[in-house]
């Protein structure tokens, strides 16, 4: 009797530690996303999940809408939010770039209300999915589905795409090159301005990879953003701003305490154990994750 | 007489309301090797920077093969044939030396010639090309200073300013570094060299200026200079 129990108890712990994994996968994607935004450019899109609010309606409205194949409207999405990122940095953030950092928070913050109210408007409040039902893979008493194994592998591949454009291409060592030093790179002939408006280009694909993601898993509603927003800038701050490593490392930390948090009740309660965690380590680490205290 | 390559005239540079360099006035000839000489915080790597456009100059005027360069930005500047190795080097740490020497190359353009511009880089400077794959970070002072100076050349500039290229370094790595200059500069290159080692400097410039607090307060050739009295009065800070 009292084996039995525990059996059943590891394979649910076991099944919610791979879960967790493919969570963090996704989470990471976005993290990369934001990180690279913050690292080149030193601003903070708080409007983050909401660009990919934006994309998963792209999605929905490509694929469900006007039945285009996945293999064209997936590409279309990242296109569209690649422009949308585009469009905020040369609209919003380029006349604030030397403005006070505060100032550039609540305009980055005026536009996730303004697309939170646009997607209202435009859209409406319903729920809205794909209609895709994918099925679910069991292995044993396992069960895993194949919309979040697709997930990860499709943002592991978005990672490893981005890492190899940042090592082997010269404007990836030029996006790099700007993160460490500012000022030496106009030295090298370089117009930082340009260097932004590609880095947004790239932070806005990235988000509309993960709008694809997500909108495989998710419902999408005008406040959807909400439900992914504030962890994904958690994990940003905890990895220590700009710090790629840090953010992949948090990612899969925040993932497995939502994933085994959830296996006790619902997954909300993950998501407070995350919060929560999120305040402590505020305290025992203000630094981030991975930088050595002082 | 020719035209000068860079005439610098009354400019000043201000942070704020502390003022860097007050009053400064100089040229530079094609194919010379002209020393910017001063102590500490005479103003040397100010001068620098405003003609590199990295700090704006708040009066005067910066002329660059006959053209008014003041206020254009930085990256404009380097395009059009100045490169500056800047004081403390400011190498990009994490990347290699390579990664490093093809950043300094982004004027170039054409992959042919950012190639033949990277193996005469290597050429100068033999110790980078066997360190053309560690970390920039990882390197030795002498090994930095190579490199952001083969850094500087990758852009292929007329001419070539370098912020106290001795600072921090043994006296034998100081000679084969001087050495290499000469060798550039037979090689058609013109230098204006900032240095707080006025023997140093005098021994290769051919003409020199000397900066106090912020002002040009002397000049003449090279060789008058190092016998000048009044040099080492400034250097001693007297008076
Ligand atoms: N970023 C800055 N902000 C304020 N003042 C500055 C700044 N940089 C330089 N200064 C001031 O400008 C003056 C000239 O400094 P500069 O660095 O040009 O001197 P320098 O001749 O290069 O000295 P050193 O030989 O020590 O490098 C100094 O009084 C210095 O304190
Ligand atoms: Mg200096």
């Amino acid at each position: 009797m009292n084996f039995a129990f525990f059996e059943v108890f590891d394979v649910y712990l076991l099944e919610a530690v791979v879960n967790g994994i493919l969570l963090g996968g996704v989470l990471a994607l976005m993290a990369l996303g934001l990180n690279l935004i913050f690292g080149v450019i030193d601003v903070v899109w708080i409007c983050y999940a909401e660009l990919i609010m934006i994309g998963m309606y792209g999605l929905y409205y490509a694929y469900a809408v006007y039945a285009l194949p996945m293999w064209i409207a997936a590409p279309m999405c990242i296109a569209l939010v690649a422009v949308l990122g585009l469009l905020l940095h040369y609209i919003v953030i380029r006349p604030l770039l030397d403005a006070a950092p505060i100032n550039q928070l609540l305009a980055t913050g005026g536009v996730l209300f303004f697309l939170q109210s646009f997607a209202t408007v435009a859209f409406g409040i319903d729920f809205r999915n794909l209609g895709i039902r994918l099925p679910v893979l069991a292995i044993g008493e396992m069960h895993f589905s194949y919309a979040r194994l697709l997930a990860f592998l499709a943002a592991v591949a978005g990672m490893v795409t981005i890492y190899l454009f940042m090592t082997r291409t010269y404007i990836g060592t030029a996006i790099r090159a700007i993160a460490q030093d500012r000022q030496i790179m106009v030295l090298m002939g370089v117009d930082s301005r340009r260097l932004y408006l590609v880095t947004s280009a790239l932070g806005g694909a990235l988000a509309g990879l993960a709008a694809c993601l997500l909108v495989l898993q998710y419902d999408v509603h005008p406040f959807v953003g909400l439900s992914f927003g504030p962890i994904t800038f958690m994990i940003v701050v905890l990895g220590g701003l700009g710090n790629f490593i840090g953010g992949f490392v948090a990612s899969f930390v925040f993932a497995e305490i939502i994933s085994l948090g959830g296996l006790y009740s619902d997954l909300e309660w993950g998501y407070v154990l995350a919060f929560a965690f999120f305040i402590l380590m505020m305290f025992a680490r203000p630094q981030g994750l991975l930088t050595r205290r002082s | 007489m020719t035209a000068p390559l860079l005439a610098v005239r009354n400019l000043q540079v201000r942070y704020g309301d502390l003022i860097g360099v007050a009053d400064v006035s100089f040229e530079v000839a094609p194919g010379s090797i002209v020393a910017l000489l001063g102590s500490n915080g005479a103003g040397k790597t100010t001068t620098l920077n405003a003609i590199a456009g990295i700090v704006p100059a708040s009066a005067g005027q910066i002329e660059f093969a006959g053209r008014a360069i003041a206020g254009e930005p930085a990256y404009a500047i380097v395009r059009k044939g100045l490169a500056l190795s800047p004081e403390g080097w400011r190498l990009f740490v994490q990347q290699s030396v390579e990664k490093n020497l093809l950043l300094g190359a982004t004027p170039v353009g054409d992959k042919a010639r950012i190639q033949h511009q990277l193996q005469r880089v290597y050429a100068v400077f033999p110790r980078l090309a066997e360190r053309r794959k560690q970390q920039a970070g990882t390197m030795s002072g002498g090994e930095r200073q190579m490199l952001a100076v083969g850094r500087a050349l990758m852009s292929e500039p007329k001419l070539l300013l370098l912020d106290e290229p001795s600072l921090g370094l043994a006296p034998a790595i100081i000679e084969t570094m001087y050495e290499t200059f000469l060798r550039l500069h037979k090689e058609g290159l013109t230098v204006l060299l900032a240095e707080q080692s006025v023997d140093l400097a005098l021994e290769v410039a051919s003409y020199a200026y000397v900066l106090q607090v912020g002002r040009s307060v002397l000049c003449g050739p090279a060789r008058d200079l190092l016998n000048n009295p009044e040099v080492q009065r400034i250097y001693l800070g007297v008076g």
